[in-house]
């Protein structure tokens, strides 16, 4: 998939990746594509709370290896 | 939509007890919540410019994992409050977890309110020149006064 910006939340936990995805996405413009990698399992759920509550569309999630790798849309 | 808003009494001044609200305060704020924390009592450890002093006690905390088990006569001993205090830090640091600094700092930047008890300073004569100068000072009727019109209000 293509994406405009990434970042690697990889080692980290509860709430760093949400609270980075966030920051992440305040320099993006309207459509663009964050990929974001964890591997906190925790992230999985949590991210896709974090796209209900914030109307950010959770494009896909997939594993690989014991990382998460997640495409959200910004709103 | 209207924005939903979240208040946070932070009562306790100790290092496992102090992860709470601002995980939750940073976490609200990245939803779009208002947030705002009112730090009382022991709470007021937790706006010291700086945490390093925050502690936490194996002492009447038989839930606290332990590598050995460990007499609470041996917790007792001097130099015990700071060895849980390094190995907890340790345990946070090697799972990512984010120091409590850290997570203060994001709460400010997500410009989460913080307000610390005025009666509290005064009651433990607290020099404010010792907290970050981010946070407010004020009482139980100015904390209310945002607190009754929130969705989430909790108690730490």
């Amino acid at each position: 998939m293509n994406f405009d910006k990434e970042f690697d939340a990889s080692g980290l936990s509860c709430p760093l990746p949400i609270l980075k995805t966030k920051k992440a996405l305040a320099d993006m413009t309207s459509g663009q594509v964050l990929k974001m990698i964890a591997t906190d399992c925790g992230s999985v759920k949590d991210m896709q709370a974090f796209a209900d509550q914030t109307g950010n569309p959770l494009l896909s999630q997939t594993e690989e290896g014991g990382k998460y790798i997640f495409f959200m849309k910004k709103k | 939509m209207t924005t939903k808003k979240m208040a946070i009494i932070a009562t306790k001044g100790t290092l496992d007890m102090a992860y709470p609200p601002f995980i939750l305060a940073s976490t609200a704020a990245a939803l779009g919540y208002e947030v705002q924390v009112f730090f009382t009592f022991y709470g007021l450890q937790l706006l010291r410019k700086d945490l390093s002093d925050v502690m936490i006690s194996p002492l009447a905390n038989p839930a606290m994992p332990m590598p050995v088990p460990m007499p609470v006569m041996v917790q007792m001993l001097p130099g015990m409050e700071s060895m849980a205090t390094m190995m907890m830090k340790q345990k946070l640091k090697k799972h990512g977890v984010a120091s409590l600094t850290e997570l203060r700092d994001l709460c400010l930047e997500a410009e989460v309110k913080f307000i610390a008890c005025q009666m509290t300073v005064d009651l433990f004569e607290f020099d404010k020149s010792e907290f970050i100068e981010q946070c407010e000072y004020g009482g139980a009727a100015m904390f209310l006064g945002f607190a009754g019109d929130t969705d989430i209000c909790l108690f730490v």
